[in-house]
C-alpha cells in the first residue's frame, strides 16, 4: 500500500477532470464562470459549518455549496441586482464569514492553505469514493439529459416553447456543478476550481465542430492536464493544485494558434 | 396531424381574450382580443414598438397578461421562428446539430426540412457562418420539425434580401397546406404579406382594425397609422420595395402634415425592443 501512496491522488484528479470538462463546457456556454466561483467561495461556509457541528468534512462541504447554489437559483431573478453584483456580494461575503468563522471556532484546528489551494496528495479514500459517484452521477445524467441541457443552453426561449422544462433543467446543471466544484476543492483548491472548468473547454474549443465534441475533448484535456501536473508535482515537488493548473494553462496557450487559424 | 376532427374543428386553436399587459407603467397590450382558427393564416401588422412583440409572446405563454385569458388548444404543439437568435460563439455548432435540438427532431425529419427549404447543402456547416437568409430559413426548419399544429413567425424576412423575402412569403401558404397547421405572422409591413394572409390585425397598443387584407387597407385606421402614400396596390401580389419600411419613424415622420401624429409618435417613440433582448 505504501507504495502505491500516488493512486489515490492520481485517482481523485482524474476523477474530477472527467465532470469538469463536460461542466466546464456548459459554463463557458452559459457564462457561468463567476457563478462557479461563488459556489466555491461559499462552500468555505460549508467547511466552517462542518467544523463547528463536527460532521463529515465532505459532507458538510457538498451540503454548503449545494444548499447555496439553490438558494442562488431564484435570487439570481428576483432580487433585481445586476447578477454579477448579487455573485460579487454572495461570493466574496460567504468567504469572508466563513474565515471570520473559522478564527472563531478557534480550538480547531483548520488546514485554510489546504482548502485555499487543494491538498491533493493528502487526498483520502473516502474523498475518493465521493468524487467516484459524483463524476459516475454528473457524467449520467449529463448524457441522459444532454439535449435537454443543449436546448436550454442554445435558446431557452425556443426550448420553453418547445415544452422543455427550463427551471428543472437549470435545477440539475446548477446541483451538478455545485457537487463538483464542492468535490474539487481538496484537489485543487477554492481559488483555483474555475480554472479547471473553464481552462480545458477553451482549448476544447478550437478543436471542436460540434458542442459533444467540445465537452468530450475538454475532459481529455482535463486529464491531459492531471496527468502532466501529478507528473511535474512528484518531480519537481511543486504544489499538486497549481500544477494542474498550469499544465492546463500550457495546453491552452499551445492551442492559440489552431484558434486563430480556425475563427 | 389527428386534430381535425368534427370536435376539435370548432375550437379555435388559439384564443386572447381582452388581454392587457402593461411593462414600467406603459401600457402594451390594451384590452387585445383574437382567435386563430385551424389552417388559418393571421398576420398582425403595426409599427415598431406597437406591441407585436409583446402579443406573442403572451399567445406562447412565455409572459402571462394582467388581465384577460389566453386559451390554447390542449396539448397545442407550436412552432416558432423568432425575430432573431443570436448564437454564442463559444457553441461550435452545425445546422443539423442545431435543428437537432427542436422537440420531436430526428434525421429523417431534419433531412425533409431541409430538402424542401432548399437548404441542405447547409446541413454540416457552422452555424456561425450562415447569411441572414440562410439562418432565417434554418430558424423556420426548426419551427417546422415540431411539426407544429401552429405556425409563429415573428418578422420572418428580417435580414433578408428582397428576393429572399418574395420567396419565403409564398412558402408560408404551401408550409399551411402541407402541415394543415394554423399561421399566426408578425410583420410591420403589409405589402409582401399581403398575397400570403387570410386576416389582418393592425395593432397599436390596441386594434386598430382588422379583416381581410382588402378591406384593411382601406380602413381609416389603417391609413392613419400607416400613411396613406403606403397603401398596397390590390392585385394579388405585387413586388413593392421602393420604400424603406424598417423604421417606424419613417412611417410618422414622413407624413407629418396628415392628422395622425398623435398616435403615430405615441407607438414610435418607446419601442417594444427595449424589453424583448
Amino acid at each position: 500500500m505504501m507504495d502505491n501512496w500516488w493512486l489515490l491522488p492520481l485517482a481523485a484528479g482524474l476523477l474530477l477532470a472527467l465532470s469538469a470538462g463536460p461542466l466546464g463546457s456548459f459554463v463557458v456556454w452559459r457564462r457561468m464562470a463567476f457563478f462557479g466561483d461563488t459556489l466555491a467561495h461559499g462552500a468555505l461556509l460549508g467547511i466552517t459549518f462542518g467544523v463547528m457541528t463536527d460532521l463529515d468534512p465532505t459532507l458538510a462541504l457538498v451540503a454548503g455549496s449545494l444548499l447555496l447554489a439553490v438558494l442562488l437559483l431564484p435570487l439570481q431573478t428576483t432580487t433585481g441586482l445586476a447578477t454579477d453584483t448579487l455573485l460579487g456580494i454572495v461570493s466574496h461575503g460567504t468567504l469572508a464569514v466563513g474565515l471570520v468563522l473559522l478564527s472563531i471556532a478557534g480550538d480547531v484546528r483548520v488546514d485554510l492553505n489546504g482548502y485555499l489551494f487543494g491538498d491533493l496528495l493528502a487526498i483520502d479514500q473516502w474523498h475518493v469514493l465521493w468524487l467516484c459517484l459524483s463524476t459516475g452521477v454528473t457524467l449520467l445524467l449529463i448524457r441522459v439529459f444532454w439535449t435537454d441541457l443543449l436546448a436550454v443552453t442554445v435558446s431557452p426561449e425556443l426550448a420553453e416553447i418547445e415544452g422543455r422544462n427550463i427551471q428543472r433543467i437549470n435545477l440539475l446543471l446548477t446541483i451538478l456543478l455545485a457537487c463538483t466544484v464542492a468535490l474539487a476543492m481538496k484537489v485543487v483548491g477554492i481559488l483555483l476550481i474555475s480554472a479547471m472548468l473553464i481552462i480545458p473547454s477553451a482549448t476544447a474549443r478550437a478543436f471542436a465542430r460540434t458542442p459533444g465534441q467540445m465537452t468530450l475533448l475538454a475532459a481529455l484535456v482535463g486529464v491531459t492536464s492531471v496527468l502532466l501536473g501529478i507528473f511535474a508535482s512528484f518531480r519537481w515537488d511543486t504544489p499538486a493544485g497549481p500544477s494542474i493548473v498550469v499544465a492546463a494553462l500550457m495546453l491552452f496557450l499551445l492551442s492559440l494558434p489552431r484558434r486563430s487559424a480556425t475563427q | 396531424m389527428n386534430g381535425s376532427s368534427a370536435a376539435t374543428r370548432s375550437v379555435p386553436v388559439i384564443e386572447a381574450r381582452d388581454v392587457c399587459l402593461s411593462y414600467r407603467q406603459r401600457q402594451v397590450l390594451d384590452h387585445i382580443s383574437l382567435t386563430l382558427n385551424e389552417r388559418q393564416i393571421v398576420t398582425v401588422i403595426g409599427p415598431n414598438g406597437c406591441g407585436k412583440s409583446s402579443l406573442t409572446r403572451v399567445l406562447l405563454g412565455l409572459v402571462k397578461p394582467q388581465s384577460g385569458t389566453v386559451s390554447r388548444r390542449k396539448g397545442l404543439r407550436i412552432g416558432y421562428m423568432p425575430q432573431r437568435l443570436q448564437l454564442d460563439r463559444r457553441m461550435p455548432l452545425t445546422v443539423s446539430g442545431f435543428l437537432s435540438l427542436a422537440k420531436g427532431a430526428d434525421a429523417q425529419g431534419i433531412e425533409r426540412w431541409l430538402q424542401r427549404l432548399g437548404i441542405v447543402s447547409l446541413s454540416e456547416q457552422s452555424v456561425h457562418s450562415l447569411s441572414g437568409g440562410e439562418w432565417q430559413r434554418v430558424l423556420l426548419a426548426r419551427a417546422l420539425l415540431n411539426n407544429p399544429q401552429l405556425l409563429v413567425l415573428d418578422e420572418p424576412v428580417q435580414g433578408v434580401d428582397i428576393q429572399g423575402q418574395a420567396e419565403l412569403y409564398a412558402l408560408i401558404p404551401e408550409l399551411r397546406d402541407e402541415l394543415g397547421c394554423a399561421v399566426l405572422m408578425i410583420s410591420h409591413d403589409l405589402h409582401l404579406v399581403m398575397s400570403a394572409t387570410d386576416e389582418v390585425i393592425c395593432l397599436n397598443g390596441h386594434v386598430c382594425c382588422s379583416g381581410h387584407p382588402d378591406t384593411v387597407t382601406t380602413d381609416p385606421a389603417y391609413l392613419q397609422l400607416f400613411g396613406r402614400d403606403q397603401q398596397p396596390v390590390f392585385a394579388p401580389y405585387v413586388h413593392h420595395h421602393d420604400h424603406d419600411h424598417s423604421c417606424c419613424d419613417h412611417a410618422t415622420d414622413g407624413h407629418e402634415g396628415d392628422a395622425h401624429t398623435n398616435q403615430g409618435h405615441a407607438c414610435s417613440s418607446g419601442g417594444s425592443h427595449s424589453h424583448d433582448g
